[in-house]
């Protein structure tokens, strides 16, 4: 029974999408860093928020609440700050549709501090798939994005931070 | 409640809460629109720091005092940021500047934090607040260098910004029963260690930048005493009116 509710909620939050990234569930994206049931019955689902200032995380929270309550009545959201959100925990099919829809997706891991410096390895355009690209901002459309432009097909895109 | 750790929750909200309002100023008016928009990102990493950190305040008061009670219904002698950050954005050099020292500050400032083991809420905030400082310290560094290197006005621009903010930089260093708490509990580097670090990291940046530093060594003090400039006040009655005009607002 435990197992078949937390499954139930499982695959429910799977349905919640980012909503600045619409084509993306807040799984897929790591933010969920677990569910269970506590002594009392309750469901607790942890939720990692992204960063700190991100004003999606409250219309998440919303949204995991509009979701659940639909199939569950006694659950709780709990924020998880430690460990701190890193994008080595985005799926690997959550950066393909980064791509598909655009956006170049964060490349290795955050332990790679190389763009941070401003030794930028090449990120390559979601568009064209050329490595020419040249970082316009560091601080992009959102928090979590930086601002490119590819200079084969000259065209401005986002690229996904890596932290 | 302990309240040398109350003090030091609400620096460190207040840092970022009045230096995010102040940043905030600048949304629609950045010289560029990526600078705008650089400006406003930074500023919404600020708040989010500082609701963390007075949400964290208010718990562990026990007065029932929610992030926004704290933001908005104290009055300025109540805040304990430091000078630098309420001061007036003055023109991007002079923006640039003040976020380039705090930067460098709230770095190192957060590296300790988020190392040490005494306090963990405040270990966890801190380390999702230095990926994010990293990145505002990156682009201020960045800007303070083409600025000072850049052209002879922007030289000379940067430079006034540098010799009139740097009298708001002792107060980051200066010791008393607070830092006391945190060095005791090897939550922060000791004050005097914390500056040279702090100096030396500057200085990298300045020396490329062909700015030098000021002589001056008499500094002003008094935010982290409440006792503050008078554009905080300014600065706290366009944040503030809504909440006091009609107390509970929400939408």
């Amino acid at each position: 029974m435990v197992s078949d509710r937390l499954s139930q909620i499982t695959n429910a939050l799977e349905r919640v999408m980012d909503p600045e990234l619409p084509f993306l569930s807040i799984t897929e994206l790591g933010m969920i860093r677990g569910t269970e049931i506590d002594d009392e019955g309750k469901a607790i689902v942890h939720l990692s928020p992204t960063y700190s200032g991100c004003p999606a995380t409250d219309a998440i929270q919303e949204d995991i609440r509009a979701m659940l309550s639909q199939i569950d009545s006694n659950f709780e959201i709990k924020l998880v700050l430690s460990p701190a959100w890193t994008t080595d925990w985005i799926q690997d099919s959550a950066k393909e549709k980064m791509r598909q829809n655009g956006i170049a997706p964060p490349e290795g891991s955050s332990a790679d501090k190389s763009f941070l410096l401003g030794e930028a390895k090449s990120i390559a355009c979601p568009q064209c798939g050329s490595n020419a690209t040249k970082l316009v901002s560091p601080f992009g459309s959102t928090a979590c994005k930086a601002h490119f432009k590819c200079k084969d097909c000259l065209e401005p895109f986002d690229h996904f931070k890596c932290i | 409640m302990n309240s040398e750790n109350h003090q030091l929750l609400l620096r460190l909200g207040d840092d970022a809460l009045i230096l995010s309002q102040r940043l905030s100023e600048w949304c629609g008016h950045g010289p560029a629109l990526e600078e705008d928009i650089a400006l406003s990102n930074i500023a919404l990493d600020l708040l989010g720091q500082a609701r963390s950190f007075l949400t964290l305040a208010g718990a562990r008061e026990g007065l029932n005092r929610t992030e926004d009670d704290l933001a908005y219904l104290r009055s300025d002698r109540e805040f304990r940021n430091a000078l630098l950050v309420e001061l007036p954005n003055g023109h991007f050099g002079d923006t640039i500047m003040r976020q380039f020292l705090f930067d460098q500050f709230a770095l190192l400032r957060y590296e300790c934090l988020a190392a040490q083991r005494f306090d963990l809420d405040v270990a966890a905030i801190s380390a999702k607040a230095l990926k994010e400082t990293k990145y505002h310290a990156e682009h201020s560094a960045k800007w303070v260098i083409r600025l000072g290197d850049g052209t002879d006005e922007s030289h000379e621009k940067i430079q006034e910004s540098l010799n009139t903010l740097w009298v708001y930089t002792g107060e980051l260093f200066e010791p008393d029963t607070v830092t006391s708490y945190c060095t005791n509990n090897g939550l922060i580097s000791d004050p005097d260690q914390l500056k040279s670090q702090w100096l030396e990291s500057i200085n990298l940046v300045l020396e490329e930048a062909t700015l030098s530093l000021p002589s001056s060594e008499w500094m002003q003090c008094g935010g982290r005493n409440g006792i503050h400039t008078e554009h905080l006040s300014y600065l706290l009655a366009e944040m503030q009116v809504l909440q006091h005009k009609y107390p509970g607002a929400k939408w």
